[in-house]
Formats: structure tokens, sequence, C-alpha cells
């Protein structure tokens, strides 16, 4: 495994100015991202996933967002603190990214072969019959039958799975170090989101190519991720494996989380327990835990300062004070 | 019977869609309906005769011919004579030439000023657009043919200042029309994924937008020429378009005027070319909005035989 990550993020604060405030969208959220890697980022509605993607990208609309702190680096090299031009450079072929609603995210009155080829050729400045050759080999990739003869074809000649294959087609069509892939699956039925992961899953791995999985589906982010960080109120406040996650929970949203998640394996009886309360209001800054109101594992530390980053196992961190050990599943690592 | 047909249709029936350009499935959508098909004919004939005025007319348009003034519509003159004894058929060849000149003119002016003020304001959005809007409001708070009249009644009778006048008076429409479509087309999704792609602003805004937003264009663009031929007769009819003694339809309708209750079929040839007129353009905006969706074309092709591969065919991949 290479050393150096590919992609990393530190300390990243992204605050939007609204009416009642600044809003901490996104609150000194670290991690670093490994050549073929695939991250998963869980959480609810709110809880910064996605404007984490879109600050790595620079897309954070300012005003009112503002990426205010922090470090992202691509490569070892800096991509926060470049500009528009050098950011549209990266963006695609680098770092490419992929929506939820695959009926949205094309174009509708261009040929999928058109929105192919334009980022191919903008990006590896191919002129437009290797473009072509490209587009159809990248259609063919992402099990598009008969490639060629659909290139000429709008997306609404195309169902939502194969829209986002071929949306999957574009964002790889530049070997990105980076794929995001925020909610990827979500707008898809299951046996489509399936194919979607394992091509995408495929794919990365044969281009080593880093994915973020973005996704508020834990059975999802299970099936395709090494590692999972769990975002609430803006901060990541577990990341470990997956197995570290499903397993060995040390932090009472994940806990929550997994309770409220039905399973394969459960026992007949089990009932799904919701999590109680809402999200915080993410307007001012928060001294404590920002779980704490809704948290049915807190003890006394949790009430007097807020939780620091600790290792539970080596690469296993929590930000979370309680000892959660006796959830624990048995006979794992 | 197409259904199970296109099923079985080989790669071979799909290249050929291929190589079919945007502009191609347009065009067969738009000969589907009927009335913009017709519709275009008629306007076609009527900027032929335009252009072909001078070998087309019977007599010259401008000649006085007092031995034949007023005479109702005979087989030598097909909509009669004036008060000066000019055929009134060849005026309204003539004067369509006029007319439609005018209303090409108006609209190429003003779209040429109100798509990129349009543009530029929803894209751009903030002060700019707070000061574009305000502007392009206080153009639109005069009532457009008396906005006009001012603006001619200023700058002298000529149909140059007539093109003038009515292209101020549309801008403002345009500039609207494309702030309102560009503010909604900016929040796409589709936008967002190109910008995540790496698309410049440029594409983004020629690519991106004004290709999403080219029916209202073109819809609003047959309404104002429809409009620039009427706004043409009107203030010729006022004597503030073209002048005696050259031929145009509102000119000729306010001559005509004078003589309605001897000679009522003086009105017949001008208002019938207005109307004509009018109305095809508008059956032509009808058919072009609805063409050049390439969204509203699976519902349509998918009842006749079109070729298209089914949705969801080869998706088990």
């Amino acid at each position: 495994m290479n050393v150096q990550p590919v992609l990393s993020v530190r300390g990243l604060d992204t605050r939007f100015a609204t009416g009642d405030g600044v809003v901490h969208a996104v609150d000194h959220v670290s991690f670093d991202l490994m050549a073929g890697e695939v991250l998963g980022i869980v959480g609810e509605s709110g809880s910064g996933k996605s404007v984490t993607a879109l600050s790595v990208m620079k897309l954070v609309v300012c005003p009112p967002g503002q990426v205010s702190a922090g470090e992202i680096t691509l490569d070892g090299e800096d991509i926060l603190h470049i500009d528009e031009a050098q950011a549209r450079r990266i963006r695609g072929s680098r770092i490419a990214m992929i929506f939820q609603d695959p009926m949205k995210s094309l174009n509708p009155v261009l040929t999928i072969g058109r929105q192919l080829t334009e980022v191919i050729a903008e990006h590896l400045g191919l002129d437009s019959q290797a473009s072509r050759q490209r587009a159809i080999e990248l259609l063919s990739a992402v099990g598009i039958p008969r490639a060629e003869t659909r290139l000429g074809d709008y997306p609404h000649q195309f169902s939502g799975g194969m829209r986002q294959r071929v949306m999957i087609a574009i964002a790889l069509s530049c070997d990105p170090r980076v794929l995001i892939a925020d909610e990827a699956t979500t707008a898809l039925d299951v046996t489509i989101q399936a194919q979607i992961i394992d091509l995408v899953k495929r794919l990365a791995d044969e281009r080593d190519t880093a994915v973020i999985w973005i996704s508020h589906d834990l059975g999802v982010v299970a099936g395709i991720c090494d590692r999972v960080a769990v975002m609430y109120a803006g901060r990541i406040v577990e990341m470990g494996t997956v197995r570290d996650l499903f397993h060995r929970p040390s932090h009472g949203y994940t806990l929550g989380l997994l309770a409220s998640t039905p399973r394969l394996d459960d026992a007949e009886d089990r009932r799904l327990q919701p999590i109680d309360g809402m999200p915080p209001n993410l307007t001012g800054p928060m001294s404590l835990c920002p779980f704490l109101p809704r948290c049915v594992h807190a003890i006394d530390t949790c009430h007097e300062k807020p939780p620091e980053w600790r290792q539970v196992a080596d690469g296993h961190g929590t930000r979370c004070w309680a000892d959660l050990g006796r959830y624990w599943r048995d006979g794992d690592p | 019977m197409a259904e199970p047909q296109s099923l079985k249709l080989p790669a071979d029936a799909g290249t050929q869609l291929v190589f079919r350009s945007g502009v191609y499935l347009a065009s067969q959508q738009f000969m589907r309906n009927y009335a913009a098909l017709v519709g275009f004919v008629i306007l076609f004939l009527f900027c032929l005769a335009a252009v072909l005025a001078e070998w087309l007319s019977p007599y010259d348009p401008t000649l006085l011919k007092l031995s034949v003034k007023l005479q109702p519509p005979s087989l030598s003159h097909w909509m009669g004579t004036d008060f000066f004894g000019r055929d009134i058929f060849t005026r309204v060849i003539w004067g369509g030439r006029v007319s439609l000149l005018v209303a090409l003119m108006v609209v190429f002016y003003s779209v040429m000023v109100g798509v990129p003020i349009g543009l530029l304001s929803g894209f751009i959005g903030g002060k700019l657009d707070n000061v574009l809007m305000r502007v392009m409001d206080a153009f639109l708070t005069f009532p457009p043919l008396l906005l006009a009249v001012a603006i001619v009644g200023l700058m002298g009778p000529d149909l140059k200042n007539v093109v003038i006048a009515l292209a101020i008076v549309q801008v403002p429409v345009f500039a609207r029309i494309v702030r309102s479509s560009t503010l909604s087309a900016r929040e796409e999704v589709y936008i967002v994924a190109a910008r995540a792609l790496g698309a410049s602003p440029f594409r983004i805004v020629f690519s991106g937008i004004l290709r999403n937003i080219v029916s209202p264009i073109v819809v609003q663009i047959t309404i104002v020429f429809a409009g620039a031929i009427v706004a043409e007769a009107s203030l010729s009819f006022l004597g503030l378009g073209s002048q005696p003694p050259d031929p145009s339809w509102g000119r000729d309708l306010s001559d005509a005027r004078r003589y309605m209750s001897d000679a009522p079929w003086l009105l017949i040839g001008p208002i019938l070319a207005i109307m004509m007129c009018v109305l095809s353009i508008n059956f032509i905006g009808d058919g072009l909005r609805d063409s050049l969706d390439p969204r509203t074309w699976r519902a349509r092709t998918a009842k006749k035989d079109q070729i298209m591969v089914p949705e969801g065919v080869g998706t088990s991949a």
C-alpha cells in the first residue's frame, strides 16, 4: 500500500452564512484516502456528508458557503487554495463525482455521446475521433450494450440504472484518482443498486481509483466500503473499518444507527430502535458532544467536557467518552 | 406491431440513428405537426413572395393609374384597385417585404440584446441582476406601442426607427424570459454535475443553460415576430411607419379605411395578409416548442413506427 494517501483532508471547516447565523456544516473533518480504497461516509440528512464532498470538489457555492479552514491535498498537492481555473482542471480529470439522481444529472438536450466526448476532449485533449472511440470503450466498460449505437441517444432514452452507468462512465472517463459517489444508488431500486455497486467496485479496483461513497444506507456501505466514517452534526464521530464499525461500534450514534437498521441475521422478534430526538441546530459553537441530547449511553464525563478523538484500536477511532464494549458482537476481532 | 419489431431490430438499424443529428430528429418531429407544417408553408410562401416581389407582382406597386381606381376584385385585379388605381394584390406582395423585414429585424435585435442580458442577469445574479432587471422593468412600465410611438415621434417616421422602437420594447421581454429560465436551469443537478466534471462557465452557459432554454426563447421569438408584424402595421396605420407611396399592410389598411363604405374589398388583402402571417407564425411557434425538446419526442414517436430502442433493453448486463 502506498505510504502517501491520495486524498488527505485535515481539519476541514465549511460554513454557511444564513439568516439565523453561521451554520457549521462541516466541522473539523479529517480523513485520509489511500489509492484503491473505498471510504464510506454515512450519516443522516444534514450531517455534512455532501458538503464535505462539495468542499473537496471546491464546489461550495460562495456566498453563502465558505470553506473557512483546513487543508485538502491530492497526491500531496494543495487543492484547496487554488484558483477556479486550476480547480476546473482537477474536477472531472483527477477527482470526479457522481450524484444522487441519475434522472437529473445528465443534460437532457445533449446526446450522451456529446456529454462524454466533451469531458474527454476537454481534459485529455483528444481529437473527436479518439474521444468517440474512448467514449465507446467507456460505455462498454460500464455495461451498456451496443455502446456505439447509443452514443447518439438522449438521456431520456435510458432507464435510471443505465443513466447512472453513463454518469459513471463520464466520471471515470479521465481515470480520476478519486471518485466521489454522493448517494449514487439511493434513487435506484435494489437490484440495480447492487449492480451499480458491483460496477463501481470493479472499476475502482481495475483502475486503482479511490472512492468516497456517501450514503445513509448502512447496508450499502457495508457492501462496498473498506473503511467507514460516521458523520453527525458536521463532524466525523467514528471512523474505522467496516468490521470495526459493525461489530465493535464505539460511538453512541453509530450504535443507535445500527440498532435502527434491520439486518438479515436479526432474531425474528428484534425490534428496531429509532434514535429519539432531532439533530442539533448547527448554528453557533458546540461545547459538548452534539449527540449528547439524544444519547442513551451518555456517562458523566459527557456532560463535563467535549469528547476527544481517541483510538479504540489500530485504525479505529471515535469521538465518544462512553465505553460501549458491552454491545460488541462476540467472537469478532 | 411496432414494439416487437423494434425489439428485434439489430444494431445496424440503430446505427442509422446515430448519424442522424438532433436537427434532423427535431425537424422530423416538426413535420408531424400538421398545423405547424401548414403554417410553415404559408410563411414560406409569404417570404418567397416578398423576396421575389419584382417578378411575381403583376403591376407596379406605386404607379398611379386613375382610370382603374377603386375597382372591385376581377381577373385582372385579384384584390381590386385602390383610390389611385394601384393593384392591391401587388401592394400586398410588396407590403409583405416591408412587414416581414421589419419583423425579422425586430426579432434579431431584441434577441441579440435581450438574451445576453437575461443570461448574464440569471447566471451571475447578485447586484448585476438587480441593476439589469430594474432597467428592464423601467422599459416594461411603458405601454409598448406608446413607447414605440414616442420613439418614432422623436426620431422621425422611418422604417429604421420603427425597427429600433419595436426592438427596444421587446428587449426586456426576452431578458426577463431568459433570466427566469436561466435561474431555474442554473439549479439543475446536471449543471452542478457539469461543474463537477470541470466544465468552464462558458460551456455551462452555452451547452448547459442556453441549450435547455431554447424552447421558451423560440416560442417568444414567434410571439415577438407576430407581434412585430402587427405593431409595424399599427405604426404604419398611424402614419408613423413606412411612408407613402411605399406599400405596407398597415398603411394600405389606413388608406382603405377611408373608402370602407364604397370599396370594402380594399381591406381584404392587407387584413388577410396580416392574419395569415400572424396565424401561421403562431402555429410554427407551437410546433417548434414541441419539436425542440427531446424530452417530448418519445411520447410522440412511441405511437409511430419510429426506430427507437425501448427503454431498459439490455439493462441485464
